[in-house]
């Protein structure tokens, strides 16, 4: 009977400027219902002042599999910190 | 009324937990990611990490346990919101309760993330294969078990609970610290309600040591059997699932308890409590493991009733879950 009820993420902004953030999941038969559920579930003590809910199955995921080849092209990057540089002495607002 | 200071440092640790969460998410793990070097250093496991089939399994039956606890622990307390004595207690219960329904839904969230689905979990529940705390096969006999629950019953639960928050799996520690947050406003006002009753009239008086009389023990025995016979505790701790034993816990609940018993004026029911110097700790009597282990096998004084009554609200529900997803249907079909 509740196989057929979706899956939904739950994203919360906690205070204006703020991003939104993963709360938890919840199941609901359609958006509607699971904007009000998420309400309910994961802002009964005012953690929130907006809620995002996205459909499960919308959310693409890397794979954990594919992380070391997904990622690790970033780190021999270092030069794209700013700590890779070195400046003269006495350089200032740089 | 005197502050609970078991429940503040309990809260610490809470926040501690938090913290220790996201430090050690900061950390670099050298080398391999692998399942044994993440427990190692006390970082999370997440959802798709390839993880050990006993692990997963030890996990979805924890947490599910955990999650039907919560749904099944709503009917002892829902039995007295219609009878609450005043507006201001019934305002309490009702968020009460509703937070429990609430904590069962972040545990069942976090129970599927292993792989199980929610209908798979229902199922377990409705049929009774798998179980729920046996503290919920207790009768609610009196208003005043609605402060004796609050204090002893969540108190023990909170103390079994916050270790849970430093959990290896990353989706139940979150869960927990989340739950353990919201379960100190259940330990405190129980422990306020208690208070009350402690101070009003003899009568009133009289029904809060009798339900102290009757939870304690109870109480005591949701730390379940003790170590020489917890069949699931060794790999538990070794996965960093569980972080102390059930006599640790138990111990420390007795001591949490024993001052805040006396600040209530209230009797606490094991005539050989009594400090122990040289431990360090109150010695206790241990609630009746035999008594425990018929109620998890079914024979304890409700459980018929809060099985069937589940079952019941679940049946009659349906209609509106059919109805909800007719109408989703409707809808998706009109934007087709």
């Amino acid at each position: 009977m509740t196989s057929d009820v979706p899956l939904w993420e739950v994203f919360v902004r906690a205070r204006r400027g703020l991003a939104h953030t993963h709360a938890g999941s919840l199941h609901a038969p359609d958006a509607d219902m699971a904007l009000r559920h998420a309400r309910d579930l994961y802002t009964r003590r005012q953690e929130g002042v907006s809620i995002w809910v996205v459909p499960a199955t919308e959310i693409t995921a890397s794979s954990p599999d594919e992380k070391d080849s997904f990622f690790d092209p970033a780190a021999d990057k270092i030069y794209r910190h700013p700590t890779f540089y070195e400046l003269p002495e006495g350089v200032a607002h740089l | 009324m005197p502050g609970v200071a078991g429940a503040e440092r309990l809260l610490g640790e809470v926040e501690e937990a938090e913290a220790a969460l996201r430090e050690a998410a900061e950390r670099e793990l050298d080398g391999e990611a692998s399942f044994d070097a993440v427990i190692a250093a006390d970082q999370k496991i997440e959802p798709r990490d390839a993880m050990p089939d006993a692990y997963r399994a030890g996990l979805i039956r924890q947490i599910a346990q955990h999650a039907h606890s919560e749904i099944i622990g709503m009917q002892p307390e829902g039995n007295w919101i219609s009878r609450a004595p005043s507006l201001r207690r019934k305002a309490i219960l009702l968020a009460k309760v509703q937070d429990e329904a609430g904590h069962g839904l972040y545990l069942y969230a976090a129970a599927e993330t292993l792989g199980v689905s929610r209908q798979e979990l229902d199922t377990a529940l409705l049929t009774g294969k798998q179980k729920y705390s046996s503290i919920f096969n207790y009768p609610t006999l009196s208003w005043a078990d609605m402060g004796a629950i609050g204090w002893l019953v969540d108190g023990a639960a909170i103390v079994n609970q916050v270790p849970l928050c430093r959990c290896s799996y990353g989706p139940y520690a979150r869960a927990m610290i989340r739950v353990c947050k919201e379960e100190s406003f259940h330990q405190r006002q129980g422990y306020q309600s208690l208070y009350v009753l402690a101070q009003g009239t003899p009568a009133q008086r009289a029904m809060a040591q009798d339900a102290v009389d009757r939870w304690w023990y109870p109480s005591l025995a949701m730390f379940g059997p003790p170590d020489a016979d917890s069949t699931h505790s060794a790999q538990s701790m070794a996965w960093k699932v569980k972080r102390f034993s059930n006599d640790e816990l138990r111990q420390r609940f007795v001591d949490m308890c024993v001052p805040q018993a006396e600040i209530l004026g209230l009797t606490l029911p094991d005539p050989d409590l009594t400090w122990n110097e040289q431990r360090g700790h109150y010695d206790y009597t241990a609630p009746d493991f035999e008594e425990l282990m018929r109620v998890v096998k079914g024979d304890g004084p409700c459980n018929r009733q809060r099985m069937a009554h589940r079952n019941r609200a679940h049946e009659e529900g349906a209609w509106v879950r059919e109805a909800a997803a007719a109408y989703a249907e409707k809808n998706r079909k009109a934007v087709a």
